[in-house]
């Protein structure tokens, strides 16, 4: 198969995974209510400082968190879902590449996350007045787009652990979220956490993206006056997305000499 | 019946359990290897039917899953039409296909919507595969008007033929059929071997088929393997076979494998 032809071909986890949307609609609607509540009860300690800027500065932190996890929960998943229903080994036996096969994969879950936080955004809008007269929206764009890299990757790293174990790889995967989630900076500035959590960190890219975003929506910077952050993010993404195929390859190899693709395996 | 599509060539497999049997790690419980498979070699040729008999935990569906490059042996090789099994991975897949006992489908979607996404990753347009579908459908005497039902809403014998439809619709030039026919109705059971048997006639299709079914295996097989504890006891047509047993009027391929390996049939699948 040509390369035109698997990209093809890797348009069938976006059409099936949107099927499997289709048919789960309720918990789809359930898990869309949740985020919303989630979002606006965030939203309204916010209102309850009376600080505009603290209702934006909140409102942001949870949208954008909703963006990159669900990146990282749908490519992460993705693998214990084909676990669960039993049909990893048809998937992994088509002639499709690897790494095309977590293309669809990736393509399908930004697409889902963007419509997902597009509905939240709408609704945040429809209940706060986030002022977004000063903001840098082109900045704040860009970087979301160039973080996504990052959480493709950290997804894909995690999708390894469903591979290697099927009930305890996707309980290490929730708790790399929770814990990306703490220390991130996501409702709160990290200065306010405890000092041996803080080189946590620096490990995580939301804290960056978090940052960045704020400052492009918060304070107007510019693209030009955050280059070489944006830089930096864009490195990482991009090198963290090859090297967690080359880890998902070697993992899958290391399943299949202990048996481990089985269903129950 | 010249060319060899498949030829296993001394494939060892074996799988780390404990030596309590509990299969729970512990420290102070000592590793031991259980051969799943040893030192098997067999070729199949062009057209033919192939099968293997052996009980539950005889070395079967492992052998099947290092065909298809699921499971890495520990040595020898699998060759698929003089590729590699290993080596050249994407182009070996696209030959061949599997059937196994279980159905393994997204239960919430329909048939269509689980065909369709098969047919995609072997890069077939849609039209394409719903005409294939339809036909395959037709002759596996399923109704076309179950096509837009969930999975989960089929019966077990249903579910196994949508199974049959997704390895036969990618058109492969070898069939691995593990237990096919498993738990199915005797009705169902007859649908799905006589298309294995139309199958390769209209197709030439190469066939490796796994069974406890000692009538399906001497109805519709060339050659029979007999395997136990992961080795093949005797390679031969199941008329061969029969002539082996002694002391037996009319023997069936039930008394060629009580007469080969000294143990009775029944006990072994139960």
């Amino acid at each position: 198969m040509d390369i035109a032809s698997e990209v093809r071909a890797s348009y069938a986890f976006v059409a099936r995974n949107f099927n499997l949307v289709k048919r789960y609609l309720s918990w789809e609607v359930v898990f869309i209510v949740f985020t919303l509540v989630n979002v606006l009860t965030i939203g309204f300690i916010g209102v309850a400082t009376g600080d505009k800027r603290m209702v934006l500065y909140l409102v942001i932190g949870a949208l954008v968190w909703r963006f990159l996890s669900v990146i990282f929960h749908e490519v992460s998943e993705s693998i214990q879902w084909e676990r669960w229903e039993g049909t990893i080994e048809y998937t992994f036996m088509a002639p499709i590449r690897r790494t095309m096969m977590l293309f669809g994969t990736v393509i399908y879950a930004v697409l889902y996350g963007t419509i997902n936080t597009g509905i939240t955004l709408i609704v945040a809008l429809l209940f706060f007045d986030l002022t977004l007269s000063g903001a840098n929206i082109l900045t704040g764009l860009l970087v979301l787009i160039i973080s996504s890299f990052s959480f493709i990757g950290l997804g894909i790293l995690a999708a390894i652990l469903p591979l290697m174990s099927t009930e305890r790889g996707s309980q290490a995967a929730h708790i790399i979220q929770a814990i990306v989630l703490l220390v991130s900076g996501v409702y709160y500035p990290i200065s306010v956490l405890p000092e041996w959590i803080r080189p946590l960190s620096v490990l995580s890219p939301a804290t960056y993206t978090l940052r960045m975003m704020r400052d492009a929506l918060l304070n107007g910077r510019s693209i030009g006056e955050m280059w070489f952050d944006i830089l930096i993010l864009g490195i990482v993404g991009f090198a963290l997305i090859p090297l967690a195929i080359f880890f998902f390859n070697l993992a899958e190899r290391h399943a299949k000499k202990l048996g481990k693709l089985k269903r129950s395996g | 019946m010249n060319e060899v599509v498949l030829e296993c060539k001394n494939l060892t497999k074996a799988f780390n359990t404990h030596s309590n049997g509990s299969g729970i790690r512990n420290f102070f419980v000592r590793k031991k290897k259980m051969f799943a498979l040893k030192n098997i070699s067999f070729s199949v040729r062009k057209g033919e039917i192939f099968g293997i008999i052996g009980p539950n935990g005889s070395g079967k569906s492992t052998l099947v899953r290092i065909i298809v490059n699921l499971l890495i042996p520990d040595s020898g090789y699998c060759m698929v039409k003089g590729m590699d099994v290993q080596k050249n991975e994407i182009e070996v897949r696209r030959l061949m296909n599997r059937v196994s006992v279980e159905a393994s489908f997204f239960k919430k979607l329909s048939v269509m919507e689980n065909l369709l996404y098969i047919g995609r990753l072997y890069n077939m347009k849609s039209d394409e595969t719903r005409k294939r579908v339809e036909e395959i459908m037709k002759k596996l005497v399923f109704p076309v008007t179950y096509l837009e039902e969930s999975v989960e809403n089929l019966s077990r014998g249903m579910q196994q033929k949508v199974a049959v439809a997704r390895a036969f619709m990618t058109q492969p030039e070898l069939l691995l059929l593990d237990e096919p026919t498993t738990g199915l109705d005797p009705v169902s059971k007859r649908h799905v071997q006589e298309f294995i048997v139309y199958v390769r006639k209209r197709f030439e299709t190469t066939i490796l088929l796994c069974s406890h079914d000692m009538a399906e295996v001497e109805k519709i097989c060339d050659r029979v393997a007999i395997i136990m504890k992961g080795e093949f006891v005797k390679v031969d047509t199941p008329e061969r076979l029969k002539i082996l047993v002694r002391g037996v009027e009319n023997p069936t391929m039930e008394d060629v494998f009580i007469q080969l390996t000294g143990r009775e049939w029944e006990k072994e699948v139960n």
